[in-house]
């Protein structure tokens, strides 16, 4: 708004009113007022939220203060509120997803990429937007009826019995938990992995590969230490988008997490994520006291994205910074 | 283009028309009864075509609030209001909000154990104990002593309960609270509570599913979500000693034994009542209307949905699995309708 407002005037009043007005009638100035109009409103949306947010959380905030983050008792009856569990819930949950998915969708996006015939590629990449586009309550049933026996009767018990030194992997074996939840959060972000990755990975110039080709390396190596590190800004781009939905993923996490708000080290324990109580208790939710908890549960999520999100552009920043260094050597 | 907007027009006009001669009346709350509310609307409305009701089933609390703020014209709740929520609705609106109790839900316990089929008994002692997480083990004196015959897995017991807020887990914990001061002081009872063990299901299915997929697992769910699903249920032994297993009768029964010490406002909880057939752990779900209306066309019309329902309706509630509502608690309904205003 600041601009337009300012390279108005400045070209003098008479001369400057006629010039707005043929610019009207061209259509440049009202597409670039639209236009400006929607790039603002992302802005304000996210304003609006935090404010919303903010506002309806003042009860719990000034009641509990900076102890909501540090305590763990969740209890609406005797209003007593703490966000820890959840906050670790959604943590866990996501490193578990992203150790997952990342090799996983990288791999495959290297393969698509670099080594499959375009048919292969393009008839797989079909498939992979399909699964990007499942709701994720159906990836939450696949968790009930299929993810959560598997792990409760084959893949908790031979962890335990192999790794079952670590704490990670100890106590009951419910199927539910930590770990489910990770899995089943994997399976639905590996598409958004390969398919951005894939992309970032295709449009890297060709001469890069020639020229490295050229200088003796082998395929494998072409691609390991040329184009990859090339795309490592997309790459790492397509990794936070993921981040962000296991951040944010609700019903299929709510499906088989197990919804209790505890903070175990085992990965085979029952959690709870933010964005599962908020789904699960916020209609049934009665008195001040506790939906305002509930919102401000949501500011949590929302200042958790925050503070990824910015990690995210920092490291990227950083990177391909790097990556332009080696690419100019 | 002029023809497309005379059209439009003219389906405007003839929408503002048909909107007008019906009067909407909207409701929002409890999901529990939404399936006999949706059809109670539904057919009230092929009687009285003039009278359109519509119903969101969108959770009690919601209910509470949405009556409260007063964006709806009547709410629903699976638990009756507290004292401050009934002030809150008095301060605003400067009269007090009415409960009418419509039909009756029992929670039932609900169980997976390898090898066992048929319907376990339980104490009130042991469903404390259970679900405090004293008692873990599945043939625990406390279960196998009223279950003789029935050989108990030495197996830990897996709790399941309701995560989303929910009045079943009103029902469930209120019954609890009531047999046990441990559990009314530790946990104490609500639509969400902080629970001492076990794992949580989102919905009835999402109990079930994980009751059925756990095994040695127990867990809570709707008399009427039970009988649909062709789920077992076990027998909960009630204040005259009988084990009873929950049915239309059992909790209609449960609600007589109360009847003659209803209160004014309707605001009771029948867990555990006297009566040797009774179930004890049963519920009125309540419709909340507003005691005075500005509207005299929406009063008559809720007055004569209220007034229906009482008659005619009950007799929807059990081809539905819902338990009717007995004679006395009908009589004592019919007079408070006309303190509507």
């Amino acid at each position: 708004m600041a601009t337009t407002t300012t390279t108005v005037p400045s070209a003098g009043p008479v001369a400057g009113s006629r010039s707005f007005l043929s610019r009207l009638r061209d259509g440049d100035e009202i597409a670039r007022l639209v236009t400006f109009l929607f790039a603002a409103s992302v802005v304000l949306l996210t304003l609006l939220l935090v404010f919303e947010l903010w506002q309806g959380s003042a009860l719990p905030r000034h009641k509990f203060g900076f102890n909501f983050f540090r305590t763990s008792v969740w209890d609406p009856i005797f209003d007593q509120f703490g966000a820890l569990p959840f906050i670790y819930g959604t943590l866990v949950t996501a490193t578990v997803s992203l150790l997952l998915a990342v090799p996983l969708g990288i791999g495959a996006a290297i393969f698509l990429a670099e080594l499959a015939p375009a048919r292969i590629s393009d008839t797989l990449e079909f498939f992979i937007d399909l699964l990007a586009a499942v709701p994720s309550v159906i990836y939450g049933l696949l968790g009930v009826f299929i993810v959560v026996p598997l792990m409760r009767d084959y893949v908790q018990p031979a962890l335990k019995n192999t790794l079952g030194f670590l704490p990670l992997f100890t106590g009951p074996t419910y199927g539910l938990g930590f770990l489910t939840a990770g899995v089943v959060l994997a399976i639905m972000v590996i598409p958004y992995i390969i398919s951005v990755s894939r992309e970032v990975l295709l449009s890297v110039p060709r001469d890069q590969r020639e020229a490295a080709l050229a200088l003796g390396a082998t395929r494998w190596e072409s691609t390991w230490k040329v184009v990859v590190p090339f795309a490592r800004g997309g790459i790492l781009g397509s990794i936070f988008l993921a981040l962000a939905r296991a951040l944010g993923e609700t019903m299929a996490v709510t499906m088989v997490i197990g919804n209790t708000p505890i903070i175990s080290s085992s990965l085979f324990a029952p959690g709870y994520s933010i964005a599962a109580v908020i789904a699960n208790e916020f209609t049934e939710a009665t008195g001040a006291l506790y939906t305002e908890a509930l919102i401000e549960l949501g500011l949590v999520l929302f200042i958790l994205t925050f503070i990824l999100n910015g990690l995210a552009r920092l490291l990227i920043v950083a990177t391909s910074q790097r990556g332009g260094g080696t690419g100019h050597a | 283009m002029k023809r497309i907007t005379g059209m439009l027009l003219v389906v405007v006009g003839l929408a503002g028309v048909l909107w007008a001669d019906t009067l909407a009346i909207n409701g929002a709350g409890a999901s529990f009864p939404n399936p006999i509310y949706t059809k109670w609307f539904s057919e009230y409305g092929k009687k009285n075509p003039s009278v359109q009701i519509n119903y969101q089933s969108v959770g009690s609390g919601a209910g509470i609030k949405q009556v409260t703020d007063g964006t709806v014209d009547f709410g629903a709740s699976d638990g009756p209001m507290n004292d401050e929520q009934l002030k809150a609705f008095q301060d605003k609106h400067g009269f007090p909000i009415l409960h009418f109790p419509t039909v009756l839900g029992a929670a039932v316990p609900t169980y997976n154990i390898p090898g066992v089929t048929v319907a376990l008994n339980f104490t009130p002692e042991a469903l404390v104990g259970i679900y405090l997480g004293k008692i873990t083990k599945w043939n625990d004196p406390a279960i196998a002593d009223v279950n003789k015959g029935v050989s108990l897995p030495a197996n830990d017991i897996v709790v399941v309960h309701r995560s989303d807020g929910s009045g079943t887990t009103f029902i469930w914990t209120d019954y609890l609270s009531q047999v046990s001061p441990e559990w009314k002081r530790k946990v104490a009872s609500g639509t969400s509570v902080n629970w001492p063990v076990g794992l949580g299901g989102k919905g009835s299915e999402g109990v079930t599913g994980q009751v059925k997929n756990t095994p040695n697992s127990i867990g809570y769910v709707e008399l009427i979500y039970a009988v649909a699903n062709n789920i077992p249920y076990g027998n909960v032994k009630n204040s005259s000693g009988v084990f009873v297993k929950a049915d239309l009768a059992s909790v209609s029964a449960a609600a007589a034994g109360k009847a003659k010490t209803m209160p004014d406002d309707f605001r009771v909880s029948i867990i555990n009542p006297p009566g040797k057939t009774a179930y004890p752990i049963a519920s009125f779900t309540w419709l909340l209307i507003p005691s005075k209306f500005s509207d005299a066309a929406k009063r008559d019309a809720i007055k004569g949905f209220l007034k229906w329902m009482l008659t005619d309706g009950q007799s929807y509630a059990e081809s539905l699995s819902y338990a009717k509502l007995p004679k006395e608690v009908v009589a004592k309904e019919t007079k408070a309708i006309n303190s509507i205003q």
